[in-house]
């Protein structure tokens, strides 16, 4: 379950994946955070106007404030920005970077290749293995630059535009690019990562809702960069597995 | 500088009558080298106004041909077939706005015109410390910005590649021109390399004149904060600026002469592999560009931040409250600004490792900011307020300076940056912080020092017709942002992200109890920005009409302030002061107890006998 007040009244979109509602939680506690002390210093500040205009108080205090209350809420501040760094952020990034499921022979497995204006998502076919992959063999015909040597690349897939994923079953992102920098943002999924050329970038996560949504590039990448629109499609456990059956391999069969 | 007097006096015998080009062109004097900067960052901040509201045409109604701009000879040639804003346009004002705002309006307004002007007066020296390379300074800055307008009139267009100028894209865009060095691209790297150029003559010249020209008794910790933000400012220009300085020139030769400092192996560019050795990585452009871009924040913000420090002492008529903790908190917040960087690029496949060091230094940083912020606020308690425009600039900007510092703190965690990274979100956050912070701080000090220079009050009438509609618009513009931010919307998108519709979940707006989605919000951002365009006419009135009639000043210290500028004529001469000033005592003793007015100038001599400085300052 998510902490929503302040997330609804934001607007925050909905949850569909398994570590979006700790992202979601966290972004409500770090808004009550905010929220208590802007409200605090809002009250502080207009009082202090109000009280100390020249009209009602027309002899300035030389000393003004002598408490240490302010020292207290600097503690307070801190105290709290070690409970949000400690108890969240920390762990919480460790997860998403540092244990990337170990059981990946399981995991569902794509590269997401941005290009000026599009995505190309390239999965690793039936045997689970994905093949090599080089900005040299890449041809029109072959817009990931697969190895044709590579014994896994035979049955690797390409799915242009349209990201299909299962639900419920843990989903292992690569994020590159072949030209400039983009950036593959999922929102439903509360996850994004920059695609630069020459590196590789993994995300996972695990979708826990059925539907259909828009992925967004998140880097300027030129003049269609709006228009850089794919759709990301989770479906049943089972409708994927036919989809997945279902898709031809990118490169020829070998007489 | 042994004898004031005698300076004062050498200066009237050589420069009588300077000759005009000398006098107001090519000066030397740092108060006209303040008002050359003055007046050339507020033109650059109307252009690059005027290129957001042509943005914000096409982000609220993207299907729709732009007004009045349509019929323009020179204007429409950038225009779609029906009129519209297109990507390459969109993507040329939003780089130049960033660019403009940034590197040729508020820097140069606030460390350029501000620090010049107020800097020397306030320590109490005839001039800085290096006049020529201040002229100098101002010369390359003013290069620099003409090279970034003129790159709009060739045939590329200006760049177009965000402020940021990434590699790949800002190496390979527009590359299909002929003459490379004649397009956008090319000339702002060109045009960057003068800025910087300007940035760091400036700051050695304030760091030389802070820690060698302060008047007799003027001691470290009787500097006013204002003068301390500029020594730190300073220090964060000359250390920040050289990496980008070189970054620039590494781009300029990956771009035109085909090396591959930041080209990766293998780029495949519209399906054909580019022509480039590669082995280069495109983040350590980002290295080098967030290694300055950061610091430069606090050169947007510190600034600011002192301008309103000097404003609320004055107007509250009590000391500033905490000024030393300000000075070891402006220090602190110099030193990290340095190692937080890497914080702008937790979306390029960062380690647990790294993002710790970084999330802990960012979350760090927030701790003198806020010490910052409270003592300003704390500042008011037992004052006796008046509220003249200067002081309504100074006191808005607390609260919203505060909520462009809180929104920053779900950013530096790397989890939320999953969602936020990239989204109006950040827009809000960077803008609360430099749009209703940095600018009306700037604002306040036009109002503020303007009797100073022109022996002539800005009127109040005016000032409030500024004020109230530009508070209001502030806010109109910015704090959609933040719900769309939250909504997921990314930034730079021509059609205002018409992706998006779908996520626009609305329970914020039903609140309010307003009928429309996520997406709807585009426009009232984008009215709130053309009603602000409004707002500043009544600034613009009043800064030329104040000139000649406005309400004249009776004292050359009108707002009986504390500090050493005031002590010179209006305007101050060439050599500022007509006798050698001596600093007696603290910045900021107002309302001191027993005193007979309420403020005690840092310059009057104290009546129980001769000044007895605290310690022992350099002599010249």
């Amino acid at each position: 379950m998510t902490l929503a007040f302040l997330n609804d009244l934001l607007g925050t979109p909905d949850v569909a994946s398994e570590h979006g509602a700790q992202v979601k939680n966290m972004a409500e506690v770090v808004h009550w955070v905010m929220a208590v002390l802007g409200v605090g210093w809002g009250i502080f500040v207009f009082y202090a106007l109000w009280r100390f205009r020249a009209k009602r108080n027309p002899k300035a205090i030389y000393s003004g404030v002598t408490s240490h209350f302010s020292t207290h809420v600097e503690v307070g501040v801190i105290v709290v920005e070690v409970v949000l760094l400690l108890g969240f952020a920390f762990p919480l990034w460790a997860a998403r970077v540092e244990r990337i499921p170990v059981d990946r022979s399981k995991a569902v497995k794509v590269r997401a290749v941005a290009e000026q204006f599009r995505w190309t998502f390239h999965y690793a076919g039936p045997d689970n293995s994905m093949g090599l992959t080089k900005l040299r063999s890449i041809t029109s015909a072959n817009p990931i630059g697969l190895v044709e040597q590579d014994p896994n690349a035979t049955d690797d897939f390409v799915s242009v535009n349209e990201l299909v994923l299962p639900k419920g079953r843990t989903c292992v992102v690569q994020v590159t690019s072949k030209d400039v920098i983009h950036g593959l943002a999922l929102i439903p999924m509360w996850i994004q990562a920059d695609a630069i050329p020459g590196k590789e970038i993994p995300i996972w996560f695990v979708p826990t809702k059925t539907g259909e949504w828009d992925i967004v590039c998140a880097q300027l990448c030129g003049q269609s960069h709006a228009r850089m629109v794919s759709k990301l499609k989770v479906m049943e456990g089972k409708d994927f597995d036919k989809w997945y059956a279902g898709q031809n391999p990118l490169l020829p069969k070998k007489p | 500088m042994s004898s004031h007097a005698s300076h004062a006096d050498d200066h009237g015998d050589h420069h009588h009558d300077p000759p005009f080009w000398k006098k107001y062109v090519f000066t030397t004097d740092h108060k006209v080298i303040g008002i050359q900067y003055g007046i050339v960052s507020l033109l650059f901040l109307a252009v690059g106004f005027f290129l957001m509201m042509v943005m914000r045409w096409s982000i609220a109604y993207p299907d729709r041909p732009i007004p009045f701009l349509s019929s323009m000879p020179w204007f429409d040639s950038w225009l779609d077939n029906e009129a519209r804003v297109g990507g390459d346009l969109y993507n040329m004002l939003g780089a130049m706005h960033g660019t403009i705002m940034i590197f040729l309006g508020v820097v140069p307004l606030a460390f350029g015109a501000f620090g010049n002007y107020v800097t020397p007066l306030q320590i109490g020296a005839p001039d800085m410390a290096f006049p020529r390379v201040n002229m100098a300074s101002f010369w390359s800055f003013f290069i620099g910005g003409v090279m970034m307008l003129a790159s709009f009139f060739m045939p590329s267009g200006a760049a177009k590649a965000g402020w940021t100028n990434y590699s790949p894209i800002a190496t390979i865009t527009d590359t299909h021109f002929l003459n490379l060095l004649w397009t956008g691209g090319t000339q702002w790297l060109l045009a960057m390399v003068f800025l910087i150029t300007s940035s760091l003559l400036g700051a050695v010249n304030f760091i030389t004149t802070i820690i060698n020209l302060r008047c007799k008794g003027m001691s470290w910790m009787r500097m006013p904060f204002f003068v301390w933000a500029m020594l730190v400012t300073g220090f964060l220009l000359l250390l920040a600026f050289p990496p980008l300085e070189v970054a620039a020139i590494m781009q300029l030769l990956d771009r035109t002469t085909g090396t591959s400092f930041f080209i990766p192996t293998g780029l495949n560019v519209n399906g054909m592999p580019m022509d480039a050795a590669g082995g280069g990585s495109p983040l350590l452009y980002q290295h080098l560009f967030w290694f300055l871009g950061h610091p430069e924040v606090y050169v947007l913000i510190l600034p600011a931040i002192a301008i309103v420090a000097e404003i609320i002492p004055n107007n509250t008529r009590r000391p500033l409250w905490g000024h030393h903790t300000m000075v070891y908190s402006a220090m602190v917040l110099g030193f990290f600004s340095f190692i937080v960087w890497a914080h702008h690029m937790y979306m390029t496949g960062m380690g647990a490792g790294v993002t710790t060091f970084f999330q802990t230094v960012t979350v760090l940083i927030s701790v003198p900011s806020v010490i910052l912020i409270t003592s300003l606020m704390i500042s008011l308690w037992g004052g006796s307020i008046r509220f003249n425009t200067p002081m309504l600039f100074a006191t808005a900007f607390l609260p919203m300076f505060g909520i462009g510092g809180l929104t920053g703190l779900p950013l530096a965690f790397s989890e939320l940056d999953l969602h936020l990274h990239d989204t109006y979100y950040v827009i809000g956050h960077f803008h609360y912080v430099v749009a209703p912070g940095s600018l009306f701080a700037l604002f306040a000090g036009v109002y503020y020092w303007y009797p100073k220079h022109t022996g002539r009050y800005m009127n109040e009438t005016l000032g409030h017709l500024h004020f109230w509609p530009s508070l209001i618009c502030m806010n109109g513009i910015f704090a959609p942002m933040f719900l769309q931010g939250m909504a997921g919307f990314h930034r730079r998108a021509v059609d205002g992200g018409a992706a998006y519709e779908q996520l626009s979940h609305t329970p914020a707006l039903q609140w309010l109890g307003l009928d429309m989605s996520m997406i709807d919000l585009n426009i009232v951002t984008s009215a709130s920005a053309w009603i602000m365009a409004i707002a500043q006419v009544p600034f613009v009135i009043n800064f030329f009409w104040s000139a000649r009639m406005g309400k004249k000043v009776t004292s050359d210290n009108p707002w009986q302030a504390t500090t050493l500028e005031w002590a010179t004529p209006t305007p101050p001469p060439h050599g500022n002061f007509l006798t050698e000033p001596v600093a007696c005592r603290d910045p900021y003793e107002y309302s001191v107890p027993g005193a007979d007015t309420d403020f005690t100038p840092q310059w009057q001599p104290d009546p129980s006998g001769t000044p007895e400085p605290e310690e022992s300052p350099v002599h010249h």
